[in-house]
């Protein structure tokens, strides 16, 4: 393990905890303390939304997802982008109007209500809690490779290190936090696309000749008595498995066991083509390729482009493009001749052992670069049903995630509210643009583990060198410390501001409250850490997804409503935020996604659809609608009186 | 406890025109938004079609959708900066009078 990481690792986090003690002297009541006192300059403030908003699943989801699927990951970078128009033009600038310290502020700044105080808090905290713990686990995923600890070291040091960050200044320290952290992910992630449009793409990828290009086998094949057989003589033929529309035959040569997947090539000859396997034996054995699993026998890194173009490839060197400007990059991909090698997963048992199969898929360019890999916009009209889901849940979520509104609290005029979104979207619009390159090139260059995508983007930067990759890793760890930071901050809020203050009236003074928010950072700190080690080897994209269809339904409509619908009264917000939350986590719980993670067949899941906003966001709208027209407010009632 | 915004900036004048823009501008880019989805869906063959230095319909629509949000943003900051000038800017309502 290489000394660097470490070194830039500590530099960083001592540059953090320097900062917060430093904004801790300066920190003083609650207005310091949940708002960094309203004085946060705009363009600092713009950047840190930057810091706050690229979470671990932006960075390490999105890149990770273009690597696998092309097109359809670029689609999250569309629509968490556009989500930032509603919140410019929509939120900004009224709820910086209506606002204290919180988003419930704004919500129940005409109402006062205690049970907008309390369902706005509530919905605060499980938004935060979906958002804290993928980021916590993506900690632990990093800190392993970059550091060589164990996972729950990592959770348990960025735990430690955000209670510090967040108990000794608030959101002074981590608004600073998330400036560093959101300028150096902008300008490494420049740096890495730079050295990729330098490098340009090759057939036969070697990560610089660093590691050699490794040619996949593909045998020559007969179809006897439905069985398989290899023609060469050379591999003994040892059992088949048809599974999922695939046949997967298993041969062996001179004692070594391995699996090929059936396949024809371009004459409609039958061949097997060679797989990466994963076998948890019945004996307890973990094997990896056929060989027992060590530091030295792991999965080879996979992704390449097999035509580029149209040219045929040189049989002994391939063909390299040298480099290339980004129009270039992408007119390669988006070729209908260029042919790509993606690699998929699939899972059986055989005679008790537990079989992970990797095999190779070739898709042409044209198919990769538009939507429709992962998202079936060509297929029935309920596929196409659920991408219209997930386009409006990212368009509308935005705008209602609290650790991002309240930031808005912590400049001191609307205008300049304004004017810190305008920032953010140059700077998370350009960071978007460039997660296109850095997914193409990690799928491109040989870098992807083909178990997990979530590293692509570093590993990519592996591939230009250890400084490289040392700096993309610390500021991916860097990334969860600026998300992390905020979410807490956002849920301390919550507890100390909405629930105690407002909603408990037990509060007596402006230190106390103080005192809370810190004891309260502390303990969702803790949790924060106890979900990241539970949640361990869960997707981290996952919950995040969650969190967006949950804020986008039970927030969402409430903000809207309370600012433009002047009918709107208390018991239609609270009734929106319970319909919200309920039939956006309800229709989670038994969508198909969620089937296949209970063991179950996703095909007998009660809803077709795993993305629930074209439902519950409607449905929270209506609820608010519908109650706010019979339980009109004292105030209206009085208007009418006066009238007549 | 006192509920008042964390600063207190003084009256805005220039907010209902603020919000009538914003409202226009959010939606012309939902519109331009919903027909990214809709090709997708209608036509979704379309958006592998090259049109643009080799870079085919989804890649430049996509590029366009986030570069036109930044164009947006910056036109409606210089409506609003310009509206706030002339009704918050005290110096410039007494010119007015």
């Amino acid at each position: 393990m290489s000394i660097m990481p470490i070194v830039l690792f500590v530099a960083f986090v001592a540059v953090v905890l320097y900062l917060s003690f430093y904004f801790a002297k300066k920190t003083q009541g609650s207005k310091g303390y949940f708002a960094a006192g309203g004085e946060i300059h705009w363009s600092v403030n713009g950047i840190a939304f930057a810091g706050d908003y690229l979470s671990a699943a932006s960075f390490l989801g999105i890149c990770g997802m273009i690597a696998v699927v092309g097109f359809d990951g670029f689609l999250y970078s569309i629509g968490y982008l556009a989500g930032w128009i509603v919140a410019l033009f929509v939120v900004a600038e009224p709820l910086k109007r209506l606002g204290k310290y919180t988003f419930t502020d704004a919500l129940d700044s005409k109402f006062n209500s205690k049970g907008i105080q309390l369902l706005a808090a509530i919905s605060t905290l499980v938004v935060s809690l979906c958002y804290l713990i993928p980021q916590m686990v993506g900690a632990g995923v990093l800190v392993t490779p970059l550091l060589g600890l164990p996972h729950y070291v990592g959770v348990i040091m960025v735990g430690a290190i955000v209670i510090t960050i967040v108990a000794t200044a608030g959101m002074a320290s981590t608004t600073y936090v998330q400036f560093l952290k959101g300028g150096l992910l902008i300008i490494f992630s420049t740096v890495l696309c730079l050295a990729l449009f330098i490098r340009g793409i090759s057939t036969k990828p070697a990560q610089g000749g660093k590691v050699p290009f490794y040619e996949y086998a593909t045998l020559e094949a007969k179809t006897v008595d439905q069985q398989v057989i290899p023609t060469n003589g050379k591999h003994a033929f040892l059992d088949q498995i048809d599974h999922r529309g695939l046949t997967f035959v298993k041969l062996s040569k001179e004692s070594n066991v391995s699996w090929w997947i059936k396949n024809t090539d371009p004459n409609g000859a039958v061949v097997l083509k060679e797989v990466q396997t994963e076998v948890k034996t019945s004996n307890g054995k973990y094997l990896i390729n056929g060989k027992p699993a060590t530091n030295n026998s792991q999965l080879r890194q996979v992704g390449n482009l097999i035509k580029i173009g149209g040219e045929e490839e040189d049989a002994s060197s391939g063909i390299s493009t040298g480099s290339l400007n980004p129009f270039k990059f992408l007119a390669v991909f988006s070729h209908k001749d260029t042919l790509v090698q993606r690699w998929k997963k699939t899972s059986f048992k055989h005679n008790g052992d537990h079989v992970s199969v990797y095999y190779p898929v070739e898709t042409t360019g044209n198919r990769l670069m538009r939507p429709g890999i992962k998202f079936k916009v060509e297929g029935t009209p309920l596929q196409k049903f659920d991408f219209v889901s997930l386009m409006l849940a990212l368009f509308f979520g935005t705008a209602a995630l609290p650790h991002i509104l309240i930031r808005y609290y912590t400049v001191k005029t609307p205008a300049c509210a304004r004017k810190s979104t305008i920032v953010a979207i140059a700077s998370i619009g350009f960071f978007y643009i460039l997660t296109l390159f850095m997914g193409l090139g990690a799928l491109a260059n040989g870098v992807l583990n083909p178990a997990t995508s979530n590293m692509s983007a570093p590993l990519l930067a592996r591939s230009f060198g250890t400084f490289l990759f040392s700096a993309i890793s610390a500021i991916a760890f860097a990334t969860v410390l600026g998300t992390v930071s905020g979410l807490i901050v956002a849920a301390s809020g919550a507890i100390a501001h909405d629930l105690f203050d407002r909603f408990g009236g037990v509060l007596q003074s402006d230190k106390q409250k103080v005192f809370v928010g810190k004891i309260a950072a502390f303990a969702i700190g803790i949790i924060a850490i106890i979900l990241g080690i539970v949640f361990k080897g869960m997707n981290v994209s996952f919950l995040v997804g969650w969190a967006f269809a949950i804020a986008a339904s039970a927030n969402l409509p409430a903000i809207v409503m309370v600012l433009f619908w002047n009918k709107t009264t208390s018991r239609g917000v609270v009734a929106s935020i319970i319909v919200g939350i309920v039939s956006a986590i309800g229709l989670i719980l038994i969508s198909p996604s969620m089937y296949l993670r209970y063991g179950l067949d996703p095909a007998t899941a009660p809803i077709p659809f795993s993305n629930p906003g074209i439902i519950s966001i409607p449905l929270s709208f209506i609820t608010l609608v519908a109650v706010s027209l019979l339980t009109p407010s004292k105030r209206a009632k009085n208007n009418i009186a006066a009238s007549a | 406890m006192l509920h008042e915004p964390s600063v207190s900036s003084g009256p805005d004048h220039a907010s209902g025109y603020k919000t009538r823009v914003g409202m226009y501008m959010f939606i012309v880019y939902a519109l331009v938004y919903a027909g990214f989805v809709i090709i997708n869906l209608c036509s979704p063959l379309l958006m592998e079609k090259i049109i643009l230095f080799g870079m085919n319909v989804a890649t430049v629509y996509g590029f366009g959708l986030i570069v036109f949000a930044l164009i947006l943003a910056l036109i409606y900051n210089n409506m609003c900066a310009k509206e706030e000038d002339k009704y918050n800017n005290p110096m410039n309502q007494k010119g007015g009078q």
